[in-house]
């Protein structure tokens, strides 16, 4: 029975939905307006010119610095995107389609522990795994892989990449396993019976059936990459900054608010355009039908 | 065969920091680096006597468990709406709160700090409780949810019907239903906000929260090996918060005899 | 057995209706249930039995009408202090409770000690033969101890009325079958009123006092069992409870002509829509039609036709008889008796009835 459609019953469910949305409007909502707002001012050094302008538009839209910074975020956010979902999706067939329904969730619990653990601590160590003296290089050299450290895997975009994938791993399994999960095991034996073999029923029939998985873990990876601050700067070196220490630069160091307010409003853009490009082009696998 | 081969490789890709985050804690060298120097335990001898890093934990803590409670107090309140009431907008709503689950935090942190300099606040540990309590919300939400929705609803109409009222049938009854939920909210929340880096950075006020502390010590590199210990005691302090969070979410899953998905499910 | 009219009226209703945002689920429901009465409310899913049931619960509050229970008016009485209590259909046992708890759950605001309610707790659990499951947990107990811990729970608090929602629903065939038998003992034992919600037709005749017989949030006919059966109040209600067979038939005054019978005298008690000159349809009971070979007894009327059909249930069978003169069958119900009438596929027949047995309804439209 759904609940009652009294008027009681609806202005009880209200009243109780009221403080978190409150809440969530205050903090989010009236925040994030503000800041679309400030992005329309000026910082005149110590005060701050309340004229409305698009000068901190028109400089990002000039500036080659800026765009350099924005395209190099969309780019790394994507390849950590790209890294993740591809090595996550084998990770959740196998605990979808390989593990015994009783250890699943110990499963899923051992794939979450290490995204629940400090995450400046984690992202640090990949700086002393990926380091030129470090635990990749050092073991490398001890097994004769190579004869000299490899210097090319800290403090560039690569790195950002790893450490990323790393950061988001359960973020892209759990939507993808929570939908291999749903697929009838019964389509997958209808496929083999119709003369698939077991990997062309998987290209025909599980794939494109956890399509709307994948979009999932795609966009809950690649919307907060974008924003992420500590990877950039502690592995990614000055080619691996992103916009968000841009945004922070502005904020903390150059004290230009209007402007790291721009920045944040160019970034929400960006993400929520890529976004809608993305899940519009996958729009005819994601109206699964049911 | 080459799929259990993946899968056990990408399970050490996962966990290869936490395992060697101990190995540089006890490590007797001032570089984090291999080879390894010899044991010691002066790492974790040093830390408690830092004053900073000890006040940080302090404030920290602090808001840890504001954000903790806070979050969970509204996620009670989100997730019995959504599961007990129908009214217009319902899903909008529930939809809207759950949003700092997917925006970059980096644009929360920044937008809450215009905001505060738009008021002229000053910035306190009260900011960043606010901060986190945003983003451990939907959290809180999503856990509360499957506590709520295995309840039967005809529970608290039975205790009603034996003489409850509604105030005193949601304390004899649904909380004790949902206690295990409870828990597990208060926990992952904690260990969230505990965590918190990057709002911690923007809103904090004169007193770092213990990320923003360890923040400022990754320059030094002498700093390094006692910023290893503490890791260390970080992680296995969130570990054992998350096994006991997924315990409590299990015994209450038995109690209510229903199945549900795990912490982001 | 009371007569209804002599019982002080416990549950009355007057006009209610419910609207569900634009839907009417209940529809001007009149009726008014005597003190230690059995009712049921009968109905297929979806009728509105449980919405009514959990009016009188004070779980909805109905949109018009006037409710009473004992006497006093429940419009702005909560549940929790109505004189009624609740078998829930998911019988609603608190999981973190035990036996013991989840039966004394409702005494909290009870004046007596500790002591006087674990004996009262402990007659209730005998009284529905639970006596010595106090300490179990309630999560471990099957189906029907489930129920009996609901009635227990809800019969210790001595309600005015005890409310049942399809109590029965959760259990297998001969489970349900001796709690039937064992409801009814419960309710002459304590004598206090039960209002049943079944939509098992059987169920309802076998326990009630009365029945209420509800289609689309109306009460179609109110009556004790045999009543109903004998006399129901329209072609649905008829359809509904039982089989009837019917045929066309003509009405002049009181008398009918029906295809493949003849003519009839009918009573006025036998056309619940009134006798009206013209187009009507007979209905009867398969068993009030049986299959003889001689000449009938007296007051017996005498057809013939043949069989189209034999349906062979063990310890009766069933056939499809098309009399001379009609074009649709009519259902024959007869005992497998040793020696006794039986018939074959295609056999002519004579069929024995009753004008009495006759229903008169309304043409079909
Ligand atoms: N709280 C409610 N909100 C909206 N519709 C309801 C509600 N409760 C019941 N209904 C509707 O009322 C009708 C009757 O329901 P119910 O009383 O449960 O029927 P029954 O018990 O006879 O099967 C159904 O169509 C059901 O969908
Ligand atoms: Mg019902």
């Amino acid at each position: 029975m759904g609940a009652g459609a009294d008027r009681t019953e609806r202005i009880r469910g209200w009243s109780l939905a009221a403080p978190p949305f409150v809440f969530a409007l205050s903090l989010l909502a009236i925040p994030i307006c503000t800041i679309m707002l400030f992005s329309f001012w000026t910082q005149d050094f110590l005060t701050l010119d309340r004229n409305l302008t698009l000068a901190n538009y028109a400089e990002i839209a000039t500036d080659p610095l800026y765009r350099q910074l924005l395209v190099r975020s969309i780019l790394i956010a994507a390849g950590v995107t790209l890294a993740t979902v591809l090595l996550a999706y084998p990770v959740a067939y196998f605990v979808s389609f390989h593990v015994p329904q009783e250890r699943k969730s110990l499963w899923l619990f051992l794939i979450t522990i290490p995204f629940w653990t400090s995450y400046l601590i984690r992202v640090f160590l990949w700086k002393v795994i990926l380091g030129f003296n470090g635990v990749l290089n050092s073991a490398l050299l001890g097994l004769g892989v190579i004869d000299e450290p490899l210097g090319w895997v800290l403090y560039n975009p690569t790195a950002v990449v790893i450490t990323l994938a790393h950061s988001f791993a359960p973020f892209a399994i759990l939507p993808i396993y929570v939908v291999l999960e749903r697929i009838d095991r019964s389509l997958l034996e209808a496929g083999r019976d119709l003369g698939e073999t077991r990997v062309t029923t998987f290209l025909r029939v599980t794939l494109p059936l956890s399509v709307p998985g994948i979009v999932a873990a795609v966009l809950i990876v690649f919307i907060p990459t974008i924003g992420d601050y500590v990877t950039p700067r502690l592995v990614g070196g000055p080619d691996g900054l992103m916009i968000a220490n841009m945004i922070q630069t502005q904020f903390l160091r150059l004290n230009n608010a209007p402007m790291g307010a721009a920045l944040s409003v160019v970034a929400m853009a960006s993400v929520g355009f890529v976004a809608a490009i993305f899940t519009l082009a996958l729009s005819r696998w994601l109206r699964a039908p049911r | 065969m080459i799929l259990r081969v993946y899968v056990l490789a990408y399970m050490v890709f996962l966990y290869a920091p936490i395992v060697l985050l101990p190995l540089f804690a006890f490590n007797d060298g001032t570089v984090i680096a291999f080879p390894l120097q010899g044991f010691t335990t002066r790492w974790f001898a040093e830390l408690p006597q830092t004053p900073a890093l000890v006040q940080s934990v302090r404030t920290s803590a602090i808001i840890a468990v504001s954000a903790a409670l806070l979050s969970t107090i509204l996620g009670i309140c989100a997730a019995r709406a959504s599961a007990r009431y129908d009214f217009s907008g319902k899903r909008a709503v529930l939809g809207f709160v759950m949003l700092p689950l997917v925006l970059p935090e980096i644009i929360i942190a920044v937008s809450l700090l215009v905001v505060v300099l738009a008021l002229g606040l000053q910035l306190t540990a009260f900011t960043v409780i606010l901060g986190h309590t945003l983003i451990c919300m939907p959290f809180s939400i999503a856990i509360l949810n499957g506590s709520f929705s295995a309840l039967d609803r005809s529970l608290e109409e039975a205790a009603v019907d034996l003489g409850e009222t509604r105030a005193s049938s949601f304390r004899r009854v649904t909380l004790p239903l949902i206690a295990p939920g409870i828990v597990a909210s208060l926990l992952i929340a904690f260990t969230i906000s505990l965590d918190e880096f990057i709002i911690a950075f923007f809103l904090t006020g004169t007193n770092p929260t213990l990320p923003v502390y360890l923040w400022g010590q990754l320059r030094f590199p002498a700093k390094l090996p006692v910023v290893m210990a503490l890791g260390t005691i970080l992680v296995l302090s969130s570990v054992l918060l998350l096994c006991l969070a997924e315990w409590a979410r299990r015994r209450g899953v038995a109690r209510t005899g229903r199945m549900d998905g795990g912490f982001l499910g | 057995m009371k007569e209804t009219a002599q019982r002080r009226p416990i549950v009355q209703m007057q006009g209610i209706d419910k609207r569900f945002d634009d839907d009417l689920i209940l529809r001007g429901i009149d009726l008014e249930i005597g003190e230690g009465e059995f009712f049921s409310l009968l109905g297929p899913s979806g009728c509105g039995k449980t919405t009514l049931l959990r009016t009188i619960a004070g779980f909805e509050t109905p949109s018009a009408g006037r409710l009473i229970l004992d006497g006093r008016d429940m419009a702005g009485v909560p549940a929790n202090h109505r004189p009624t209590n609740m078998v829930f259909q998911s019988y609603a046992i608190f999981p973190h409770l035990n036996v013991a708890d989840n039966v004394g759950f409702g005494l909290r605001r009870d004046p007596r000690n500790a002591q006087d309610k674990a004996r009262a707790v402990a007659e209730a659990l005998e009284m529905v033969g639970l006596a010595g499951y106090g300490r179990r947990s309630a999560t471990a107990l099957s189906g029907g101890q489930r129920q009996r811990v609901a009635l227990a729970r809800a019969l210790i608090l001595k309600p005015r009325v005890l409310l049942l929602d399809e109590p029965m629903s959760a259990l297998d065939k001969k489970l349900r079958e001796t709690m039937q038998a064992e409801l009814r003992r419960l309710q002459r034992q304590v004598g206090i009123t039960f209002i049943l919600v079944t939509h098992d037709q059987e169920e309802a005749l076998i326990m009630s006092d009365r029945v209420a017989v509800m289609f689309d949030g109306r009460i179609a006919q109110m009556a004790p069992p045999r009543e109903l059966y004998l006399r129901p109040a329209s072609r649905q209600v008829a359809q509904f409870i039982g089989f009837m067979s019917f045929l066309p038939a003509q009405v002049s005054g009181a008398e009918v002509d029906v295809a493949g019978l003849g003519r009839a005298g009918v009573e006025p008690g036998q056309a619940p829509g009134g006798l009206h000159d013209g187009q009507a349809d007979i209905g009867i009971r398969p068993e009030m039609l049986s299959l003889v070979e001689d000449a009938p007894r007296p007051g017996q009327r005498l057809s013939e036709g043949v069989v189209t059909e034999v349906e062979y249930y063990g310890d009766m069978s069933y056939y499809d008889i098309v009399l001379d003169g009609a074009a649709q069958p009519v259902v024959v119900s007869m005992k497998n008796l040793p020696g006794g009438v039986a018939a074959e596929l295609g056999d002519r027949v004579k069929v024995s009835w009753d004008a009495s047995s006759l229903m008169v309804f309304p043409p079909r439209s």
